[in-house]
């Protein structure tokens, strides 16, 4: 089992997991064990921003393994992602019970305030993490087999599907926004206090949520690569390449870009769930549009079809985009969209897609 | 109860006397004279028969009473009304005074004088010269049903000359009729019947109000019958509202999807810049009306006409720019061609919103934009009705100019075999630079006409892009009818399916059918089929 | 002709098809045996390709019946499990795995189970390595194994994809345009590699250059406007009065 997620390791893939697994120790201890005042102390809203990065960066591996590997540009794993971190918010807030302005031990805040008398059957069990965590994994992964088996047995590809991938997650966005929906409507689900016991605020919590971040962005990774190595990562990448001549030689093209498409979704879902309680928040804008489009330039610009590269530009883009809307908020906007142009006409492999085919490894990492 | 009605038949009588004899003039003061008391009965009595009266002055004396801005001067018994800037008005003549009067006492109301004003100036109303009134005044006997006035009103029907206003009286008659348990029953079949051929909404209610225990059989059957028949006259004019509503939604819809009818459904690039062409098209109308507010303020009904050939140019310039600059690079790469329009959508609002703001922008509407057009409950607004009209205009123009001109005729010689064209001689990156500028100038005059319906923000693209994606995407892809008919339908179905979904779970709903359709018919309802599909 | 069903290994009878009006398919009927080397030759529109798509189950016909290896309805299954069935089908403008070398696109062509979960967990054998080699020898691509196929020539391509279909170890082999855009040695060649390989699987091949269809030495099915206008030798259909007419020219 363990070789299967090791098999044709190179020397990018094992770098990228010692650095995953160095910062997932290091980070905390720089951040718990040094004192305030020492150069090499990390500062706990750090911690939380870099572990946002991380789970961006898994969603962003999440996306290149169906468009980097199988040709198929989502425009809505967004909403997988948003689906996760309400799994994961709505649990949170189960949390909370007596402590919330309106000390209803059952009912969230916004229900009462709404005038609600009981809690709708899509809230019962989440005070369980463990169903949480299921939820985390299953809601995403049923809308992504239900959308999926529809969109691929239909055939619809290429820009098509980007385009109801779209409208998928923009008909997510309306209904979130509806506060009959029973998610919190507007504001979203926010005010978290405890998680497993433990306050969410707490350096110790946030360093621990960082850790696990990063060690499921590693995990993440493993699983992707260990799919896109496979004869069915070569399949995958036959269906890309001529999904015809894939299907005339005999393979149902369907059921592995479901199962891909699945799969990823499921991934994004668990990035979802880690990144809402280290922001604090999910609201029904994680559901945009643009949301969704963003995460697909994180790609781009590291290099589709790489997997380090995905997650590379995820951090890479984020870390400019807090670092000028902080500067420059005018000119974020400016930037993402040169962005997306520059890359696309300069950089059609990305970062790292540059740096191998420069230094001459073809075939590594499967860049295309 | 018992003195209210001797009001109301004192009233009747006086009016019955006024159709007989007009009353002479030097009776007039004697009448005002009435009101010069501080007797609250002689008071009610004085109101009964002014109203009866027939004098001119009755009508602003009353009013004047209701209002407590009625006097009298005890020593002659003159009444006084005082007017808005604090002078007073001889009732009588109904002109100021010589001298201002003094010692006035005003005229005292209590509940029942109040109730006999009301009543007094209600029926009234009924005979004022001016028609409107008179129809006012049979519309709060309508809506009151006061039995009382039946009398009176039989008297103006008999009278009245304008048949508009005599239905009206005859609606009201009805309605008082209809629930009037000792009326004879084939007057009040006869009322149901009347109130059925008027057919809104109040007069079902007043059907749904007779039973078995307020009415004989006959009449109950008779109002069953007439609220049938308002029921299915309310039921088509909803439906011909939602139509109407769908239509002038459709119509924007078409607007938004007809420049990417182009771009997409002609040429196969994906533009996500597109929604920020409309933007750009709205911002122009609100640029060339800025400049006619502050220079030629008389110009500003031509601002629309001004603005659409300079809209056309702006987002047509741009679009052109877009294609020479970046498009060009990615053809046969759609992917590829996607992100980077997403590119420039978000350095296009960014760019709007450094030099505009990020608020939202006024723009007016000229004047023959406003008003309404009702054809009997139907309401059509000028402003829908203007962008429905030009929407088709759009279309066809666009639709000329494809099957019509030689640069239309190259467009489609690209289109469909870009090699031959070529070797034809067509010089293809000229071709698709112009059809690609086309499609953005048509969406920059899109935005000209959204202006006047939407916010003009830097976002305005934004709410449009994925409803014209999908308009395009539904009405089939290459395909200009398909796009007509695509937004069209869309329109409709969004308006029909709102007031039984509400607004925003009838656009989910919608979403989700269309995700299913396409799934189904991935190339939408007019799709080519056959083998040059796939290729 | 219950006798010409068990004998063959396509059966096409009454097969029509139509694309809004237009018909490109109308009441074909035409039957490959065991083993048989065919070619098919027709002007544009004749359709020959869409005669191809109805038997890989690209497209369905509107009526008619059509029945592979004497008992198989084609008319009712996707294109996996027609493949799966043993059609191999090589298309007109040469489709190989751009990103692929040509040693993992024979990997991916060869016969073995195709299923999402079966791919995720096997990998390859040593047989599986051998049968690649013998392929790669056929199509003599063997110095190339490990070029990506998307920088082979177009020659290269050609071969490269009927290496994937002989991998995939098909009864039958619809092989469209073959030689188009090959040097004359390279027409030789796919001629003589297409001849050896029929027998032991059939192999329809459709074409527009006679002297290749020649080369072959098969029996030629001449298509026009959606139906079979002459069927017979070479030299009989060459000199029927119609197909010179439609087709070859005087």
């Amino acid at each position: 089992m363990i070789a299967f997620f090791f098999r044709k390791f190179d020397r990018m893939a094992t770098g990228f997991v010692i650095l995953l697994a160095a910062i997932a120790i290091l980070v905390p201890v720089l951040n718990l064990a040094v004192p305030e005042g020492s150069p090499f102390h990390i500062p706990t809203y750090l911690v939380s921003l870099w572990g946002k990065y991380l789970a961006f960066a898994l969603l962003a591996v999440a996306l290149d393994l169906v468009w980097g590997y199988c040709g198929i540009l989502s425009l809505g794993h967004g909403a997988f992602f948003a689906l996760g971190g309400y799994a994961m918010g709505m649990y949170l807030m189960r949390q909370i019970g007596t402590r919330g302005v309106y000390a209803d031990p059952v009912l969230p805040d916004f229900m009462v305030f709404l005038n609600w008398k009981e809690l709708p059957f899509t809230w019962y069990f989440f005070d369980h993490f463990a169903y949480a965590v299921v939820m985390v994994v299953l809601v995403p992964s049923v809308l992504a087999l239900v959308f999926g088996w529809f969109a691929f047995r239909s055939r619809v590809t290429g820009v098509y599907l980007s385009i109801i991938t779209q409208a998928l997650t923009y008909a997510l966005l309306l209904a979130f926004f509806r506060n009959d929906m029973g998610f919190g409507g507007n504001n979203g689900l926010t005010d978290f206090k405890d998680i497993l016991g433990l306050s969410v605020q707490a350096p110790t919590t946030r360093a621990a949520l960082f850790a696990l971040t990063a060690v499921f962005l590693a995990l993440g990774f493993l699983v992707a690569r260990a799919i896109v190595v496979s004869r069915f990562g070569q399949v995958l990448a036959a269906i890309r390449d001529a999904e015809s001549r894939t299907r005339f030689l005999g393979y149902r093209v369907e059921s592995y870009k479901l199962l891909v498409f699945v799969v990823s979704a499921a991934m994004a879902g668990i990035a979802g769930a880690l990144y809402v309680p280290q922001v604090g928040i999910i609201n029904p804008s994680e559901f945009a549009p643009s949301n969704s489009i963003e995460a697909v330039i994180w790609v781009a610009v590291g290099g589709r079809g790489t997997l380090v590269g995905a997650a590379l530009g995820a951090v890479l883009v984020n870390f400019a985009k807090t670092w000028l809307t902080g500067m420059l908020p005018e000119f974020w906007l400016y930037g993402l969209g040169a962005l997306f142009i520059l890359v696309t006409l300069f950089l059609p492999k990305g970062i790292i897609g540059a740096l191998t085919s420069r230094f001459g490894r073809p075939g590594d990492g499967g860049a295309q | 109860m018992f003195r209210r009605f001797v009001i109301l038949f004192s009233v009747l009588i006086g009016l019955v006397a006024l159709a007989a004899a007009p009353i002479r003039a030097d009776d007039a003061s004697l009448v005002l004279k009435r009101l010069a008391t501080d007797n609250y009965g002689e008071i009610e009595a004085g109101v009964a028969a002014l109203a009866a009266s027939g004098l001119p002055v009755s009508e602003a004396v009353l009013t004047a009473l209701a209002d407590s801005r009625l006097s009298y001067r005890p020593s002659d018994k003159a009444l006084f009304i005082k007017d808005t800037s604090g002078g007073w008005i001889d009732a009588a003549t109904n002109a100021a005074p010589a001298e201002a009067p003094s010692g006035l006492k005003s005229v005292k109301l209590n509940n029942r004088v109040r109730r006999a004003l009301e009543a007094a100036l209600g029926s009234m109303t009924l005979m004022s010269p001016d028609p409107m009134k008179r129809i006012a005044a049979a519309e709060a006997v309508f809506k009151s049903r006061d039995a009382n006035t039946l009398a009176p009103l039989d008297v103006v029907i008999g009278k009245e000359a304008d048949p508009v206003v005599k239905r009206y009286f005859e609606e009201a008659r009805a309605a008082v009729l209809l629930l009037k348990t000792d009326a004879p029953e084939t007057d009040r079949v006869r009322a149901a019947e009347r109130l059925g051929e008027r057919g809104d909404q109040d007069s079902l209610a007043l059907l749904g109000s007779v039973t078995e225990a307020n009415a004989t059989a006959n009449i109950v059957s008779a109002a069953k019958l007439a609220a049938k028949g308002i029921e299915s006259r309310l039921a088509l004019l909803s439906t011909a509202q939602n139509a109407w509503y769908g239509l002038s939604l459709g119509s924007v819809l078409l607007l938004a999807a007809i420049g990417l009818a182009i771009t997409f459904g002609v040429m196969g690039i994906i533009n996500m810049a597109h929604g920020e062409m409309v933007m750009l098209g709205a911002y122009t109308t609100f640029v060339v009306q800025e400049i006619i507010r502050t220079k030629v303020p008389s110009l500003f009904d031509w601002s629309l006409p001004i603005a659409i050939p300079l809209a056309f140019c702006v987002s047509g310039l741009v679009g052109l720019l877009i294609e020479r600059v970046i498009i060009r690079h990615l053809y046969g790469r759609p992917l590829e061609t996607l992100l980077a329009t997403w590119g420039v959508s978000l350095v296009l609002q960014q760019a709007v919103r450094s030099v505009f703001g990020a608020n939202n922008r006024e723009v007016g509407a000229p004047s023959y934009m406003a008003g309404v057009w009702d054809l009997g409950g139907f309401q059509i607004t000028y402003g829908r009705l203007w962008i429905i009209v030009f929407s088709l205009v759009v279309f066809f123009a666009l639709l000329g100019v494809m099957k019509g001109t030689s640069l239309g005729l190259r467009m489609r010689a690209v289109i469909q075999n870009r090699r031959m064209a070529a070797a034809m001689g067509i010089r293809t990156p000229v071709v698709d630079a112009l059809t690609f500028a086309l499609g953005s100038g048509v969406a920059g005059i899109a935005g000209v006409a959204l202006s006047q319906i939407d916010n003009v923000s830097p976002n305005l693209g934004q709410s449009y892009i994925i409803d014209s994606f999908l308009v395009v995407v539904f009405g089939g892809v290459g395909n200009l009818w398909g796009t007509l008919l695509g937004a069209l339908s869309l329109g409709l179905a969004n308006k029909f399916l709102e007031p039984v979904a509400g607004a925003v779970l009838g656009k989910i709903i919608l979403l989700a059918v269309i995700i299913l359709f396409i799934q189904r018919r991935p190339r939408g309802l007019f799709a080519l089929k056959g083998r040059a599909v796939d290729s | 002709m219950s006798a010409d069903l068990t004998d063959s290994i396509l059966y096409l009878d009454a097969v029509s098809v139509s694309f809004d009006g237009f018909r490109a398919l109308h009441d074909l009927s035409f039957v490959v045996g065991r083993g048989e080397l065919r070619a098919i030759i027709g002007p544009n529109g004749a359709g020959k390709t869409t005669m191809m798509d109805v038997v890989t189950g690209k497209t369905r016909p509107d009526k008619g019946i059509v029945i592979f290896d004497g008992s198989i309805d084609l008319t009712t299954r996707d294109e996996a499990s027609i493949a799966a069935f043993g059609i191999g089908r090589k298309f007109q403008k040469p489709t190989v795995f751009d990103g692929q070398t040509v040693e993992d696109s024979l990997l991916l062509a060869l016969e073995g189970p195709r299923s999402a979960f079966s791919a995720l967990f096997g990998w390859r054998s040593r047989v599986a390595v051998e049968q690649i080699i013998d392929k790669l020898a056929i199509i003599r691509l063997g110095d190339l194994r490990s070029k990506l196929a998307g920088s082979l020539s177009h020659g290269q391509k050609q071969w490269l994809e009927i290496g994937m279909l002989l991998a995939q170890n098909p009864k039958l082999l619809l092989v469209d345009e073959p030689v188009a855009g090959m040097t004359d040695a390279e027409t030789e060649e796919t001629a003589r590699l297409l001849t050896s390989i029929a027998g032991e699987h059939a192999v329809v091949v459709v074409e527009h250059d006679m002297s290749f269809v020649r080369a072959l030495g098969c029996k030629v099915t001449c298509l026009h406007e959606g139906s079979v206008l002459a069927e017979g030798t070479i030299d009989s259909v060459s000199a029927n009065e119609r197909v010179i007419d439609v087709y070859l020219g005087r």
